[in-house]
């Protein structure tokens, strides 16, 4: 098999392919994937806090998906037209609020909100207005 | 018509796992199945064009008239564009790779009707829209190394954080996703505008630009509308990187991530055999990678037949009473018959 300049381009040809396989072998000497594992509330935590219900403000799924839709439309409502509740699809209502409805139950922002926003690479930009909640110097 | 055929052909491959994942619950077929094939053809089918191109004759050297060759002493060379030697050719090909030099060099004919002159005038637009669509889409292309990587490398990190510095809504605005998608449908625009463009634009032309802009849209979609599960969407990616396929997390990923998916490896399978394929074909153009050295050095055919030279003394030495005899001018007398 005859090649016209078969050195140049092979070494480009193997470049090419070693960057798109990035993915391949950039993973394969780390341990397997593991899901991120943000702490959740116990019941009694819940309780303790001051909520009826054990569930959150939306279904688990429904938080997985669109929590920072929810975020930001509560922060539209409180600050910008200064609504101060929600009413979920199950009929109950919460106080539209970060620190005292959120993270009563989801104490630490290292525990819980960055395990997932690390593992997705996400840096949501809360913390430019809101203070991190007790708990995070310390654990951090 | 070859446009609406290509817009068909793009909804029918978005109806494809809609129906697949929403009826048929193929979710390990379209999320796992389908990519992977994909991938591998796209491998395998590039690696297979530029064995083919590897293959084929180069052609002798191709001057292009793009500037001053090398010339006497006193005239100055253009050497990013006339090049003479390995470095100079080797910067012609970066500015071609990474700034689209040929492009820039885009010309319209332009009637003047005030003064009746035919002429060319310069025609930036197809080198702008290009360069947008391009950048875009890499920025695109590399920024989703998060959902492949763990740990995240931190330059992904500063890349996804970059791009979405403007803060704008939640999730934040990509700026790369504006790109992409501007610079995608300002070439699709010009490609329909152009009464002469449009007339020798085929199939071939409208269905890549039409998938990407699919591409684009469907992600732009899932992301900012219909909103997924980003972990469970990274549990499917990362297992299929790691060709660990134990307890994927299908039912939690929405049908828009499926479409995402779908479109993203047909693209990927189609790219080796379409026009897409100036990815690798770029390096390999004859005007852009040879160097001007035509008469600097001795260039030889390389299939040229060994053939021995032959003087004319030679062959008159071999052919001479007969050239005599049917009446053709012999230089040696001893030809003619004649005493020396």
């Amino acid at each position: 098999m005859k090649f016209h300049y078969g050195m140049p381009i092979f070494a480009g040809l193997i470049i090419f392919l070693g960057l798109v396989t990035f993915p391949l072998w950039f993973n394969a000497p780390s341990e397997a994937y593991k899901d991120p594992e943000p702490k959740l509330p116990t019941e009694a935590e819940v309780k303790a806090a001051g909520f009826d219900t054990f569930a959150c403000v939306e279904s688990t799924q429904f938080m997985r998906e669109k929590h920072m839709q929810l975020l930001d439309e509560w922060r539209d409502w409180a600050l910008r037209d200064g609504k101060r509740s929600y009413t979920n699809a199950q009929g109950q209502t919460f106080e539209i609020s970060l620190q005292k409805t959120c993270m009563k139950c989801h104490t630490s922002k290292k525990e819980f909100c960055d395990k997932c926003h690390e593992a997705t690479a996400v840096t949501p930009y809360c913390w430019d207005c809101h203070i991190e909640p007790e708990g995070y110097n310390e654990t951090h | 018509m070859t446009a609406m055929y290509s817009l068909v052909f793009v909804f029918l491959l978005v109806l494809i796992p809609l129906i697949g994942v929403g009826s048929a619950h193929l979710e390990f077929f379209f999320a796992v199945c389908v990519p992977t094939t994909a991938i591998i053809i796209f491998l395998a089918g590039f690696v297979y064009k530029i064995f083919q191109w590897t293959r084929s004759p180069v052609p002798f050297r191709i001057p292009t008239t793009g500037g001053q060759q090398q010339s006497l002493d006193w005239i100055k060379q253009n050497k990013w564009d006339n090049p003479s030697t390995g470095a100079q050719t080797f910067i012609r090909m970066l500015l071609e790779v990474f700034t689209f030099r040929s492009l820039f060099r885009n010309t319209k004919v332009d009637l003047n009707k005030g003064t009746g002159v035919l002429g060319y005038s310069s025609s930036k637009w197809l080198w702008m829209f290009a360069i947008l669509f391009h950048y875009g889409f890499f920025i695109v292309a590399v920024r989703h190394m998060r959902l492949f990587t763990e740990p995240v490398p931190i330059i992904f990190e500063w890349l996804e954080f970059g791009d979405g510095i403007l803060q704008l809504g939640v999730p934040r605005l990509y700026l790369s996703d504006l790109l992409l998608v501007t610079g995608i449908s300002l070439l699709l625009i010009r490609r329909l505008w152009d009464s002469r463009v449009r007339y020798i634009s085929l199939f071939t032309d409208y269905f890549p630009l039409l998938l990407i802009l699919g591409v684009a849209l469907s992600g732009i979609y899932m992301r900012y509308f219909a909103k997924v599960d980003v972990v469970a969407i990274k549990a499917v990616t990362m297992g299929m990187v790691t060709f660990s396929y134990a307890n994927l997390p299908f039912e939690q990923i929405g049908a828009s991530f499926y479409v995402h998916v779908f479109l993203v490896s047909t693209l990927l399978a189609y790219f080796p055999f379409s026009k897409l394929m100036h990815l690798g074909g770029v390096f390999l153009s004859p005007t852009r990678n040879m160097p001007n050295d035509t008469r600097i050095k001795h260039h030889e055919n390389p299939w040229n037949p060994d053939i021995k030279p032959h003087s004319y003394e030679a062959y008159e030495k071999d052919f001479g009473p007969a050239m005599h005899e049917a009446g053709i001018p012999v230089v040696d007398p001893a030809n003619r018959g004649e005493q020396a």
